[in-house]
This record gives C-alpha cells, structure tokens and sequence, in this order.
C-alpha cells in the first residue's frame, strides 16, 4: 500500500465545479471543507454560497436542512470523498426523507487533498454511488468524462431528487483563492440571501 | 396552562405548545425513552416537520441548515448523543449560528445500567467545554420554562442552548 | 519549523510504539502525523488502518486490546470532538487507550473554524475521562508518549498526548 493517493482520472475538479455551476440558476450551494471551498468560490463568489471552510462530515445534513428551510429552491452540495466519508449516516437519512430539491456532487479526487494526498476508502473499493443508491436516492450517477458532466447537468439542476452524483476527477488540485473564510460572515451573507430578510 | 398537579399532565404537552408558539419548523432527533411522549406529540403536528437521524452530529448539521434556510429547528438527543456532536458544535460556535436542543439524561439519578455512567458523568462538562450554554432542569415541572428561556437565548441572542432533562424526570430508564 | 525536525520526533515516537509492542495503527490522516502515518504502513509488523471518523478508531483498538494487541490512534485535535461518546466505552470496561493528538486551532492558527474545536480539545477528553499530556518541546514527544504508552496498557487507562501547534505547524499541501 502506497500513503499517496494517484488516480487514472482526467477530469479536472475546478472545471467541473465551474461547469455545474454555470447552470445553477437560482440555486443555493453549500460546499465541504478544503478543495471545494475554492472550487465554488472561485466559479463566483455568490452570497448564496455556504462554505463550511473547517468542518468535516457536515455538509449534506447542512444542505438537507435549509432544503426543508427553502422547499422551492435547489440546495446544491459540492463536496470531496473524504468529506462526505465522515459523515456517511447522512446518506441514509437524506435517503429516507427524500427532498426533492437536494443535490449532492462528490467531487471525488480519492484522496485527503488537505493533509497529504493519502487514500480516502473511495480509492480502495468503496462505492459511494452504490451507498447512495441502495439509500434510497432518486437518481445517482457516476461521471467520468465531460459528456457524462452534460448529461447529468438537467438531473442535477432541474429534475426531482434527492439527487447524488460522484465526479471521479484527476488528483491534481487548482490554486486556492482568497475565499472568505469567516463563518459569521458567510452564513449571515447566505441567510439574508435564500430568505429575502436581514439575518 | 393545564393544571400541573394533574395526574393526565405531562411537561411535553407545554413544550410542544411552546414549539409552536415559537415557530419550530424541523425536529431532528435519535430515538430516547425520556423523549418519547414529546416525540410522539411533535411527530403527529404537520406544522413541524420530524427527521430521525443516525446519528446526532447529524442533527446539529441539520439545525445550522434549518437556521441557515430561515427555520427554527430543535435537536432532540439522549446524553449518549451528546458525545457524537463535540466536533460539529464548533460549527456553530465559529459562525454563531442558534441552536436549540433537548437532551435527556442517562448514567446519573438512579441509573442501573453502568454503561451508560461514563457518558452521562461527561455530558455537561463536555457541553461546557464546546461553548455550549447548559440548562440543567430536574423537576417536570420547570421544564417549559426552562426551554422556552432557552429557546430565547438560542434564537433570540444567537446562542447554542441544550436543556439537560435529569433522569429524575424521566425515570431511569431502559435497559441500554 | 525545519522539516528534518519534525521527521526527527517521528522517528523517537515510532520506536516507542514499536517497543511498547504496537500492532495496529489506526489514524485519520493530518499533516503533522504524515512520517509516522508512512512509518506505520511501511512496517510490516503493523497493521495500518485508516478511517472514515476517529470514533471509528476508538472502537478499532478496543477490539484490538481484547484481541490481544495494543494499538495506537493517531489524529488531528478535531477528531477528538468525534470520538466523546465511544470513549465513553473504554472508559466503561477499562480498556487501555493511546492516542496521539496534532493540535489545530492555537499556536498561529490561520483558519478560524479550526479554533473552536482547538480551544476545547482537553476539555473534553478531560470531561470523557482521558488523562491528558501535552507537550510543546520536540525533544520532549518521544519521552511524553513513552510515560503514556506506559499509563496506558500497564496502568490500564485512557491516554492522550497532545502535540502543540508549535511543534507540528501546518503545512499546506496544495501550495
């Protein structure tokens, strides 16, 4: 066994994150700790953006509450394997309480992009879409490549969920950006933008 | 306010009257026997919507969302779950996001079964030390009030709030 | 902080696990634990186990300590938060218990979500009932784990170390 993580993918993450979230309309996002803070606000940095800079395993059941909060609005989750790995109970949860406006993007690397590259479990046989799958999702899916991106795009936008896709993409992260990282700040920002009123 | 020296009385029934005089939209909860009469109240009110979850630091994501989203939510948890939330906590700690919670006690008023002591012993010196502000209530009669001022610290001054119900409310308990 | 250093303390400590007859190894990976991490893979005699979250782990060694072997959990101070409840075993049936804390959240702290966690990590273990030894000097580590290993599986109990910023720093590996 090797400590760090490489994978055959091609994908690269930041595009595929700029590439979702072209389409997002009027969508809410709520992002996990480390790459995908950068991956989304580097995309734009919309009020309507949740970075959980500092937290793992939290990021789905965040989403999953300001979706029964914000019923008619799409919650995106943009999020890494690892992240979601700590708090893998949520699938089932979310899974039995089925919101159709959920949508849940693992941006799947295979590795602890923080810390070092080592293996997340993704790298060594674990398949989250089956998890999500066998949980009870809508629709799941598996991207690899760009035009399996296009296909899912209306899915995860548009059609009923709870949705849930992994994008396997290459180990190789993008630079990070100077994304705030103050979480008073960023929530009050989201709130006062999902809900219209002052937070 | 029904009669509290009424044998049919029990604190549940004020407290979900509380929870909807306050706006409580999401209960997210793991299943606990000194819980069972409020859940069983709020799990038949449509107004709220009831998530049982896996486990508790689930539910604390869930409220930070619910208040995120512009709802009020309660997290209602046995002292066992307690100790499955220390880390998620600091999220609401670092973005001063509310948080109400109930948490009924194990391992301390007459408990029988020692696997439960550790953790109980732990709760509020756990919750303290996670910046949460405890209120510990031992008679069933205290406990609306005791909530609806914690419901005020949590969502009116922004505070993370767990009112610790004793196991002398509750009785001690099951078997595990 | 020199990197030479770091691998230097991670050395010392790994010998201390070795001759305290570690077997397993499990950890959630941070950066101020990657040499030992490595180390433990490396070595044939150990087996690694990596986690999804650290209570994961609690629960690991304790089948590892009924199993007849001693173990070591190695994480960040963060993931102490997660494992409260499980201790809550360790501490019931009295099964030794050795981890390693790298600390987040204090000594020149850059990211702010990391210090709510940081600032309570020995609290907590305190209120769980694990005997906490910290230490701040990298001369000192291999010693404090050598006293805490000992606390651990002779004496029976729950055990952390916790490592200070100021020694592991923080490194950014995606710059």
């Amino acid at each position: 066994m090797v400590v760090k993580s490489t994978n055959k993918y091609t994908l690269q993450r930041r595009k595929v994150v700029h590439r979702i979230l072209e389409d997002r309309g009027d969508a809410a996002v709520v992002t996990g700790i480390g790459n995908a803070v950068h991956d989304v606000a580097s995309a734009n940095d919309d009020p309507k953006n949740m970075y959980l800079a500092g937290i793992m395993g939290g990021a789905a059941m965040v989403a999953f509450g300001v979706a029964l909060a914000q019923p008619k609005r799409r919650i995106l989750v943009i999020t890494g394997d690892g992240e979601l790995l700590a708090g893998i109970g949520s699938l089932a949860t979310i899974g039995v309480e089925q919101p159709k406006n959920l949508s849940i993007i693992v941006i799947d690397n295979q590795a602890y992009g923080a810390t070092g590259n080592q293996h997340t479990h993704t790298g060594r046989g674990v398949d989250l879409v089956g998890i999500a799958a066998a949980s009870g999702f809508k629709k799941t899916a598996l991207i690899t490549t760009n035009a399996e991106l296009e296909a899912e795009l209306q899915h995860i936008h548009n059609q009923p969920g709870p949705y849930f896709a992994v994008v396997k993409v290459m180990s190789k992260t993008s630079p990070r950006i100077n994304a705030p990282k103050d979480g008073t700040y960023v929530s009050r920002r989201f709130r006062a933008a999902v809900t219209g009123e002052s937070a | 306010m029904v009669n509290k020296k009424s044998k049919t009385w029990h604190w549940s029934q004020d407290v979900h009257q509380l929870f909807k005089k306050i706006g409580i939209k999401q209960i997210a909860y793991v299943p606990d026997g000194g819980l069972a009469k409020l859940l069983e109240r709020v799990q038949a009110d449509k107004s709220m919507r009831s998530v049982v979850l896996t486990t508790e630091e689930e539910g604390v994501a869930q409220m930070a969302g619910a208040w995120l989203g512009g709802q009020r939510g309660v997290l209602l948890t046995q002292s066992g779950g307690v100790g499955n939330c220390i880390n998620m906590l600091s999220m609401m700690q670092e973005c001063r996001i509310p948080l109400l919670s109930l948490v009924s006690m194990r391992g301390e008023w007459g408990e029988q079964y020692p696997w439960q002591v550790p953790m109980g012993q732990s709760t509020i010196p756990a919750l303290e030390a996670a910046k949460v502000i405890v209120h510990h209530v031992d008679q069933a009669e205290k406990v609306p009030e005791t909530v609806a001022a914690a419901a005020k610290l949590a969502f009116d001054a922004n505070r993370a709030v767990a009112v610790v119900l004793s196991q002398r409310i509750a009785g001690s308990g099951g078997q595990g | 902080m020199a990197t030479k250093k770091k691998t230097d303390w991670s050395k010392d400590v790994f010998k201390v696990l070795k001759n305290a007859d570690v077997k397993q190894v499990a950890y959630v990976p941070d950066a101020g634990h990657t040499s030992l991490i490595k180390m433990a893979i490396a070595d044939n005699a150990i087996k690694p186990v990596s986690l999804t979250s650290e209570q994961e782990g609690v629960a690991v060694l304790s089948g590892a300590w009924l199993g007849g072997e001693a173990g070591a959990l190695l994480m960040q101070s963060s993931g102490v938060g997660n494992v409260i409840n499980m201790l809550g075993m360790a501490n019931e049936c009295r099964f030794p218990l050795l981890m390693l804390v790298t600390m987040r959240g204090e000594w020149g702290e850059f990211n702010p979500w990391q210090v709510p966690m940081g600032q309570a990590t020995e609290a907590v273990l305190e209120a769980a009932g694990v005997i906490v030894h910290r230490v701040d000097e990298p001369s000192e580590i291999a010693e404090t784990v050598e006293a805490a290993a000992r606390l651990a599986f002779e004496g029976g109990r729950m055990v952390a170390v916790l490592i200070g910023q100021r020694v592991v720093g923080f490194k950014d590996w995606t710059k």
